[in-house]
């Protein structure tokens, strides 16, 4: 039966896939096995998803050695959704890679470049659906590590700089996220994430468990760029190879949300975190800093790839903005935007990459009368960026809609006034894309039609697409976030 | 056809037309052919729904499940009916002046400008026949959308200036305002649908109730009521065709329905009449409507005096909901209608003005109406209707306003209305003096396109002929007080 085994499937295909590519070292071969294994993840993760929506959590024992003995993977509503997530992406992202990656990294390293991203996906899937915390460790690990090779095979030589930086603050963070399990096994005696949620309740020292959550806290802040600790983002965004950055937006930072969900909803306890320390103040200072500053920001890069790197600083904002508002709707809006967000901000990233094959580089002014060049491009930017404004008919309106109706339930006016208002400076950094790409000439000679490659188009505009579906049927985008943020919320009741 | 269908088809045909457009768009007679199918079949799949509507049928359809309990849904109401009438109907005749004036000016990107208008028409019924107020919201914001490459259309450093004042005003009050409103009136009432005698009913505060009628009547923009009104002027850089049926009829229209819509099925008029907290707004919006007649009377470039003379007969439209009576809010609904067809006709004079003797300003028009009689002749009715004199469409939407004043016992009001219709002759009939009664300097030129005059002239007929045939509409705005 191998139906059963499918959460283990879910992380070893694409781990096992990546030493074969070492082994035959041909970098079409490598694309097609990266291709064929996203799309084998997202098949599991869908399966496993509704297998979760039907008949509630399913747990796997890996090895037979029964949890909390062994390693537990356990998928319920809150992670089968973003295993959706990193599936879907990944399948998109796969097929448009051979042409990005053709031009802009060097043949002989192509096969490692799809190695890294095999085991790059292998990591993220891992994290998501692990129940053990130090297995999360691991899978952290091996996500961080192929990231830096990935960021650092862009052809720009300061990719090199943004990996290194990556590496640096990257490492602090898996090293604090592994102190805090210390920790938590320090009080606990256990590391299966289900065990130590009722070992934790009858914890009577409770200054580990703090100082654990801290540790946890700022780990996972790193990974999941919470401001001010995003500085390695941007770089990160704008230096790594097209395909790469589209991959790392959509879900790299999301996985850490998901992590940092399940620590203070499930593991810790809303009880813990929200009513006897100020985290909710704090989550929603730092989210409310994130999203104005990062705008602002981002409506001053000279660079398209960063100031959208800005634009997700900003947009991970509202997703925590969603977290520190601890009531259903706002934790609908902020898992729901892991889903939309990642949709768009991936669109986006695709996108641009065909417009650096074609232009050479994503730079503002590069991309004057693009929209006579390269007219699905340019309308396909413009599309997804009214989905990152969040106007209504767009998958981003549905997030800010739960966001919005989460801070009016808590009665926090100027909360709701500012994710609304902060969404005008998107349209701000949106609309100078739109007055240069269609309200101005091409640069002098430079007329021709160059409109990107159908095979990097297509899978773009698949994403352009959902920005707009998952806008008007949200009953698996908002349907299956709210089913997550009921399981996460449990702990309320 | 089925109601139903026809509601459908309603929502689709300009978006199949639009498909159409970009489709031809080598053969341009080809193209302005499918233009001009598009909106003669959306203006009887439209039609075909008074009848059932006057008879009480309410069809409905619901696409998709948006949010939990709020579905992307249509729902045709008498004051919906009235509007997508207009709408649809002018559309027919703007499409016949926009051949004109396109090819007769040369404009650039025909295609992209055909394209954009038969979207902003299905946005239009979008909003025409929205079921909810999300419904209602996402077609508000296409329609500001979608007429932004219109009002850009030229590609200058004016018109960037003009789309960006346009876009920044009305995704700025829409998302800051309009949002966290319909997000308040979700958490209040539990339900966005538009219902008979309103949905809030006592959920609120009275002082919540009078903020969250502030939200709505500055969050929606596109009902220009000051000082949210900037951006009507900046859309004039657009072709005139964008400014005679989106900013006289489809796109402020959309903006005053929605106020209209909010204030009978979201808030109830009857609910609000007596509670102080709302009180404010016939006094906002008779500051509007004064004021904006006073900008209109010192402007001398024509388009910007219609856009000031359009904010001012929107806020008639406001004003008389505000009075919160039966017989006013029976001449907001009608107003809608009336303010349109007397409206677009001044704009297809002013732009046939511009074609045949490319003059823009209200100074240089000295004996232009012997030169172009026919044009100034549809001049002259409009104005009249603006004025509100019979035997135009104007008088009988003002007629129930100040009927609706006298009857509440609201003199200000009356008052307010008088001295409004004194300043729309001010600055109309000094106009019609010039044209006719000045002697014209410069070299001779004749009338605009045979296309284009005939299409102003249609208007104009129809402008007087709703002051005699004014049944249907009449039909339909008495019953949206139930009447």
């Amino acid at each position: 039966m191998i139906g059963a085994h499918l959460p283990a499937l879910q992380v070893v295909v694409p781990l096992l896939a990546a030493p074969l590519m070492v082994l035959v070292r041909r970098g079409g071969f490598a694309w097609l096995l990266a291709t064929a294994v996203s799309w084998v993840s997202l098949a599991i993760a869908i399966t496993l998803a509704l297998r979760v929506y039907e008949s509630g959590t399913i747990s796997y024992p890996i090895g037979n050695w029964p949890p909390p003995w062994g390693i537990e993977y356990r998928v319920d509503a809150v992670n089968a959704y973003v295993l959706v997530l990193i599936g879907l992406v990944a399948s998109i992202v796969a097929p448009y890679a051979r042409l990005s990656v053709a031009a802009e990294v060097p043949r002989d390293q192509h096969y490692l470049l799809y190695t890294m991203y095999s085991l790059c996906l292998a990591g993220l899937l891992g994290m998501a659906i692990t129940g053990d915390a130090f297995n999360l460790f691991v899978f952290l690990e091996i996500a961080s590590l192929s990231t830096y090779v990935l960021i650092a095979l862009g052809r720009n030589r300061r990719a090199l700089l943004a990996a290194y930086q990556y590496l640096v603050l990257g490492t602090i963070g898996a090293t604090f996220y592994v102190v805090g399990v210390g920790l938590l096994y320090l009080t606990t005696g256990t590391l299966n994430l289900a065990d130590m949620v009722v070992r934790l309740r009858e914890v009577q020292e409770i200054r580990p468990v703090l100082a654990a959550l801290a540790f946890v806290t700022v780990g996972m802040g790193l990974k999941l760029a919470l401001f001010p600790l995003h500085f390695w983002l941007p770089n990160a965004y704008a230096f790594a190879p097209s395909a790469i950055a589209a991959l790392l937006a959509a879900t790299a930072t999301k996985v850490a949300i998901y992590v940092l969900l399940r620590f203070y909803f499930t593991i810790f306890g809303p009880s813990l975190v929200f009513e006897r320390l100020p985290m909710a103040e704090i989550l929603i200072a730092l989210s409310v800093a994130a999203v104005v500053i990062a705008s602002l920001v981002a409506v001053f890069q000279r660079d398209l790839k960063r100031m959208f790197a800005y634009s997700s600083v900003a947009q991970i904002g509202y997703i925590t903005l969603g977290m520190g508002l601890v009531n259903e709707p706002g934790l609908t809006g902020a898992v729901a935007h892991l889903f939309n967000h990642g949709l768009t901000k991936g669109a986006l990233f695709l996108l641009l990459g065909g417009v650096a094959l074609r232009l050479g580089g994503t730079n503002i002014d590069r991309v004057a009368g693009l929209a006579r060049r390269m007219p699905l491009t340019s309308f396909g930017i413009v599309l997804a960026g009214l989905s990152l404004i969040g106007t209504p008919g767009s998958a981003g309106f549905i997030s800010k809609w739960y966001l919005v109706v989460g801070a009016v339930e808590r009665g926090n006016w100027w909360l709701a006034i500012l994710i609304v208002a902060s969404s005008l400076i998107a349209v701000a950094y949106v609309w100078r894309f739109v007055e240069m790409a269609y309200l101005r000439a091409p640069q002098a000679g430079a007329a021709e039609r160059i409109e990107a490659p159908a095979a990097m188009l297509l899978p773009a505009w698949i994403m352009v697409a959902g920005c707009i579906y998952f806008g008007l049927d949200t009953s698996f985008s908002a349907g299956g976030a709210r089913a997550a943020a009921e399981a996460l919320l449990g702990g309320l009741r | 056809m089925r109601p139903e269908s026809a509601l459908l088809a309603a929502l689709a045909i300009p978006v199949l037309g639009s498909l159409g457009i970009a489709a031809c768009r080598r053969h341009p007679d080809l193209r302005e052919t499918v233009t001009m199918a598009s909106a003669v079949a959306l203006f009887l799949s439209v039609l075909s729904l008074v009848g059932p509507v006057l008879d009480g049928a309410r069809p409905e359809v619901s696409l998709f499940q948006v949010l939990p309990g709020i579905g992307f849904a249509f729902r045709v109401e008498p004051l919906g009916m009235l509007f997508s009438l207009v709408a649809s109907g002018l559309w027919i005749v703007n499409s016949l002046y926009s051949i004109g004036y396109m090819r007769g000016n040369r404009e650039q990107h025909q295609t992209r400008f055909y394209v954009c208008f038969a979207l902003a028409l299905a946005c239009t019924m979008g909003v025409a026949f929205s079921a909810n107020l999300l419904t209602l919201f996402i077609a508000y914001e296409g329609l500001t959308l979608i007429t932004y490459p219109l009002v850009t259309h030229h590609g200058d450093d004016e018109a960037r200036r003009g789309g960006r004042t346009y876009l920044a005003l009305l995704l700025g009050t829409s998302i800051l305002l309009l949002l966290p409103a319909i997000a308040t009136t979700w958490t209040a009432a539990g339900t966005l649908d538009f219902t008979d005698g309103g949905i809030l009913g006592g959920r609120l505060s009275d002082a919540a109730t009078g903020a969250l009628l502030a939200l709505y009547m500055f969050g929606i923009g596109k009902a220009a009521l000051m000082p949210v009104h900037r951006w009507l002027p900046a859309a004039m850089v657009a072709p005139t065709p964008v400014s005679a049926l989106l900013h006289a009829v489809a796109v402020v229209k959309a903006g005053v329905f929605a106020v209209v819509k909010v204030m009978v099925y979201v808030f109830g008029v009857e609910q609000i009449a007596d509670l102080k907290s709302v009180d404010w707004l016939p006094f906002v919006s008779g500051f509007t409507l004064i004021a904006a007649s006073i900008v209109a009377l010192r402007s001398d470039n024509l388009k910007r005096r219609l856009a000031y003379s359009t904010v001012s007969q929107l806020s008639y439209v406001i004003f008389a909901a505000a009075l919160l009576t039966p017989l006013s809010v029976i001449g907001a609904a009608l107003h809608i209608a009336a303010h349109a067809l007397g409206k677009i006709t001044l704009f297809f004079a002013a732009g046939a003005i511009y074609t045949a003797a490319h003059k823009t300003q209200v100074s240089q028009l000295d004996g232009i109406g012997r030169r172009m009689p026919w044009t100034m002749g549809a001049f002259v009715v409009g104005a009249v209707s603006m004025i509100g004199l019979p035997p135009t469409a104007g008088f009988a939407s003002k007629w129930f306003i100040l009927s609706g004043a006298m009857a509440a016992g609201q003199w200000v009001s009356v008052a307010v209305i008088a001295a409004s219709t004194l300043l729309n002759a001010g600055y109309f009939l000094p106009i019609v003096y010039r044209a006719f009664f000045r002697a014209a300097a410069g070299e001779g030129h004749g009338e605009a396109p045979a296309s284009m005059v005939v299409a102003l002239t249609l208007t104009a007929a129809a402008t007087i002929g709703m002051f005699f045939y004014a049944d249907v509409p009449l039909g339909l705005a008495r019953a949206v007080v139930g009447g």
